[in-house]
């Protein structure tokens, strides 16, 4: 199962990377969200995946090694709700973007000032 | 000593909060602190003079060899009078020439910082520290060069004078980092100490190379002497500070401090040499033909300082005599003639020699105190100068292996100095009437207080040089030469063959002045002359080759930074995903033990489900099935995350998701539609680069399951996290508690991002 997770985040680097080369804005923030979700995964999966398993623990400690490892998990979740942040944060800009000047283009946007 | 450069800091900032009553006067009162540390270095003569002098060591960093050491001795005793003595006769005379202009609060400020550095300079006794000084002189000497700035020249000088001094300054950095890791160092005590290990090392040719080529861009030896003529666009006390007490100075004195730790070698001895001796015969050389009154002075100060370096290469007892010697005769007659020639400008609205003649009639006591100082530059008696000069050719007669060399155009040298302070003199004070755009007088104690000063000490010392000789120039030499030395000066040498050589260069100099006064057409030819010769003009080739070097940066980053955001990514990816695939082929042997496997096969299908809808959201061509395909994919991995027992992950992510579907679906209705932009190769090229990048993260992927590095932290965490913490689940446990920090990171940077987008959406439309 790993090889085929392993699999799904090259497509979805694959996917993200071709869509933030695109030149329209909405694609490259939903290229950015695609580019999010492939390293969140490559980081869950690099510390070895365990289904059925989570790390739930009371008193004594009994089968930790075959448990999940909870650190990427939390780093991950960080990382999540950061990404959501980003987001958001760039939909807004490009939504104010829209509003002012009317278009989608990356292209126009290759100067710092008119 | 640390407690005077701190005193300087305070004053020169104290000049921008003082009344205004008290600023028409702060030149005055900037002349007497400087004259106070004048009166403080003439009473520690004895003690600086007194075996190694004073140290005063303040640890800052002593493991990397960074302290503060200020030392005075023999040496930094005979710049600090120097730099204090002339900064107070400079400063008296600055209160009356800068009255006119504006903004002398800043001058001021500039020019008694400059003294501060200065001071600061020759009293370092550690070479890292003596660097910062050093630059910090070239950039002050920057600003006050550039006083005038609304004048192109000024600036353009301005900023010539600091990339020579600035590159040389670092040049020297480099050079002193070399030798100092030699002995684990920057202290010129260890230094010396070591002379012997650095000079056998490996180091000590570039080091030196480099160490010689930051002193050879400060005193503006050739070929980086053009900065200083280009340096004369600064206001008249200025020059008269810069050339004779400070700033060229700083040069000859690091050679002079590191001449026992470096020199003594051929290379020392040859390279200094040579290039003193050329610096002195062209500078010389050049002055005669300039028609400028500071043009002159500039050029002759080229001279002087490749007369110092020279008696420094020479490296004797008696050179080094010679050169502390005529570093006494070159300030006094130097401030004094550019002082005087100040003010020769404020009176008469001219610095132009062909305009210039007949002063003395008008600015007689001027004329007296020239021709002293001018005399002193040409070395006759009974001033100083003359006793400079005959060490000089005594000093140059001893000079090892080049001596013949040295001695024709050192004596060449000096016969121009002679031709150009006899042309100096007649041309504009004997002569016709010459015509002025104003009227002169002689109006302004304080203007000729300091070359009056200057040229009776010249005078005096003349008279008398036992006086300066067991005072300063003693232990000076015997700082220098780390040995007792007992020196006589005497301004009658008797007859020999110095006096022979001077006599011929009198008798000569004084020809040449003839022919060149007599016949006004044979200056003009010989200026056209050199103009021809010297075609090549460094100044011009220095700004050329900056202009060529900008513009080719400029074209350079146009083609790099062209601005279109998508080819910046796709660099970044390609050379990313070339470097990771470099990486994986050279790591190619790694053993590989996963099975492949589809069960459990409802979630192979999710896995199918999700990577479908994500190439789906590519290519779709509606926004509306774009952000749902993207929603799929994210709900798709929040189910992976819950198969394998990531239950909070699996909740946020549905969380998250779900708020980005709505926030997309939102903002959609004012947006326009997707219209298809680019062609169809560009996509084509897109994807196979992004196929490049997607299939070395897959590899990286599974690489990445075989890394075992040694016991997880989380084994600690899975330990504590009921019995210290109190939690059951272990993953929020960690958030809140372990990382809590990072938890919070997080929320403050969803609070930025928040606030973001309400001001981005608040604000109208501009």
């Amino acid at each position: 199962m790993e090889i085929l997770l392993a699999l799904l985040v090259g497509v979805l680097y694959t996917t993200g990377i071709y869509m933030v080369l695109r030149r329209s804005i909405l694609k490259f923030i939903i290229g950015i969200i695609f580019i999010g979700n492939a390293t969140n995964l490559i980081v869950f999966l690099a510390s070895g995946i365990v289904a059925g398993e989570p790390a739930f623990v009371d008193g004594s400690v009994q089968n930790a090694s075959q448990m999940a490892d909870p650190l990427p998990q939390a780093f991950v979740l960080t990382s999540v709700v950061i990404s959501f942040g980003l987001v958001v944060f760039a939909l807004a800009l490009k939504l104010k973007f829209f509003e002012i000047t009317g278009t989608d283009d990356l292209d126009q946007l290759k100067k710092t000032d008119n | 000593m640390q407690y005077i450069l701190l005193v300087y800091l305070v004053f020169a900032l104290g000049i921008f909060v003082i009344p205004r009553w008290l600023k028409k006067h702060v030149g005055i009162v900037l002349a007497v602190v400087q004259a106070l540390f004048f009166v403080y270095f003439f009473s520690r003569i004895s003690d600086a003079t007194n075996g190694s002098g004073l140290l005063t060591v303040i640890e800052w960093l002593p493991q990397i060899g960074l302290n503060l050491e200020f030392s005075l001795n023999g040496l930094s005793l005979v710049f600090a009078l120097l730099i204090t003595g002339i900064g107070t006769l400079v400063f008296l005379y600055a209160s009356a020439y800068m009255k006119s202009y504006e903004g002398t609060d800043k001058f001021y400020f500039y020019l008694f910082l400059f003294g501060g550095a200065m001071l600061g300079l020759v009293l370092s006794a550690n070479l890292i520290q003596l660097f910062v000084f050093w630059e910090l002189t070239s950039f002050l000497s920057f600003l006050l060069i550039a006083f005038f700035h609304k004048k192109e020249l000024a600036r353009k000088a301005a900023f010539q004078s600091l990339f020579v001094t600035a590159f040389g300054g670092l040049l020297l950095l480099t050079g002193v980092l070399l030798i100092g890791s030699v002995v684990g160092s920057y202290s010129v005590g260890d230094w010396l100490q070591h002379a012997q290990s650095i000079k056998n090392s490996k180091l000590y040719v570039p080091g030196l190379l480099l160490i010689l080529a930051g002193a050879f861009t400060k005193s503006a030896q050739f070929p980086f002497h053009f900065w200083l003529p280009g340096a004369m666009q600064a206001p008249t006390p200025v020059s008269a500070y810069l050339h004779s007490a400070t700033m060229v100075k700083a040069g000859v004195f690091l050679l002079a401090l590191l001449s026992p730790v470096l020199g003594g070698t051929d290379e020392w001895t040859y390279i200094i040499t040579l290039v003193g001796v050329t610096t002195m015969f062209l500078g010389a050389y050049f002055s005669i033909t300039q028609t400028d009154l500071k043009a002159i002075l500039a050029y002759t100060t080229i001279s002087s300082l490749g007369m110092l370096v020279l008696l420094i290469g020479i490296d004797t007892t008696l050179s080094i005599k010679a050169a502390i010697l005529f570093l006494f005769v070159h300030a006094f007659y130097k401030a004094a003639l550019f002082m005087v020639a100040g003010f020769i400008d404020k009176k008469t609205g001219t610095r132009e020699l062909s305009k210039l003649g007949g002063l003395y009639k008008h600015m007689p006591i001027t004329f007296v105190i020239s021709v002293l100082a001018l005399l002193s530059m040409a070395g006759l008696p009974p001033t100083l100068g003359f006793l400079g000069k005959e060490l000089i050719y005594e000093a140059k007669m001893q000079s090892p292996g080049i001596s013949s060399l040295v001695l024709i155009l050192g004596v060449g040298g000096n016969i121009l100095m002679v031709a150009v302070s006899m042309y100096f003199m007649v041309k504009v004070f004997l002569g016709k009437e010459g015509d002025y755009p104003k009227k002169s007088n002689e109006k302004g104690f304080l203007y000729l207080l300091g070359p009056g000063v200057l040229t009776l000490l010249s005078l005096l010392l003349g008279l008398s040089p036992a006086v300066l000789g067991d005072a300063l120039v003693e232990p000076a030499i015997s700082t220098i030469r780390k040995e007792m030395i007992d020196i006589d000066l005497q301004l009658w040498h008797g007859f020999n063959d110095v006096f022979l050589l001077s006599l011929l260069t009198v008798m000569v100099g004084m020809a040449i002045f003839i022919i060149v006064y007599k016949r006004k057409q044979f200056l003009v030819k010989w200026r056209s002359i050199n103009s021809y010769i010297f075609s090549i003009k460094f100044a011009d080739i220095f700004s050329k080759s900056l202009e060529g070097f900008l513009n080719f940066s400029e074209r350079n980053t146009k083609r790099l930074q062209h601005g279109y955001h998508r080819y910046y990514i796709l660099t970044v990816v390609l050379f990313a995903s070339v470097l990771l695939w470099f990486q994986v082929y050279v790591t190619r042997n790694w053993v590989f033990d996963i099975q492949f496997s589809l069960t459990p096969l409802y979630i192979s299908g999710l896995v199918a489900i999700v990577a479908c809808s994500a190439l789906y959201a590519a290519i779709a061509k509606s926004r509306l099935a774009t952000i749902i395909s993207m929603g799929v994919t994210g709900y798709g991995i929040s189910l992976i995350y819950l198969y394998y027992s990531a239950v909070d992950l699996a909740i946020t992510q549905i969380l998250v998701e779900t708020l980005i579907v709505v926030m997309f679906v939102l903002v959609l209705q004012r947006m326009p539609h997707f219209s298809t932009l680019s062609s169809k190769l560009t996509r084509v090229r897109d994807l196979i680069i992004a196929a490049f990048f997607g299939s070395v993260m897959t590899v990286l992927a599974i690489k990445a399951l075989h890394v075992e590095l040694s016991e997880p932290i989380s084994n600690l965490m899975l330990e504590n996290s009921f019995v210290k913490a109190h939690g059951k689940n272990v993953v929020n446990v960690i958030l809140v508690d372990f990382r809590a920090l990072d938890t919070l990171g997080e929320v403050t940077v969803l609070v930025i991002a928040a606030m973001g987008v309400f001001i981005l959406l608040k604000t109208k439309k501009a």
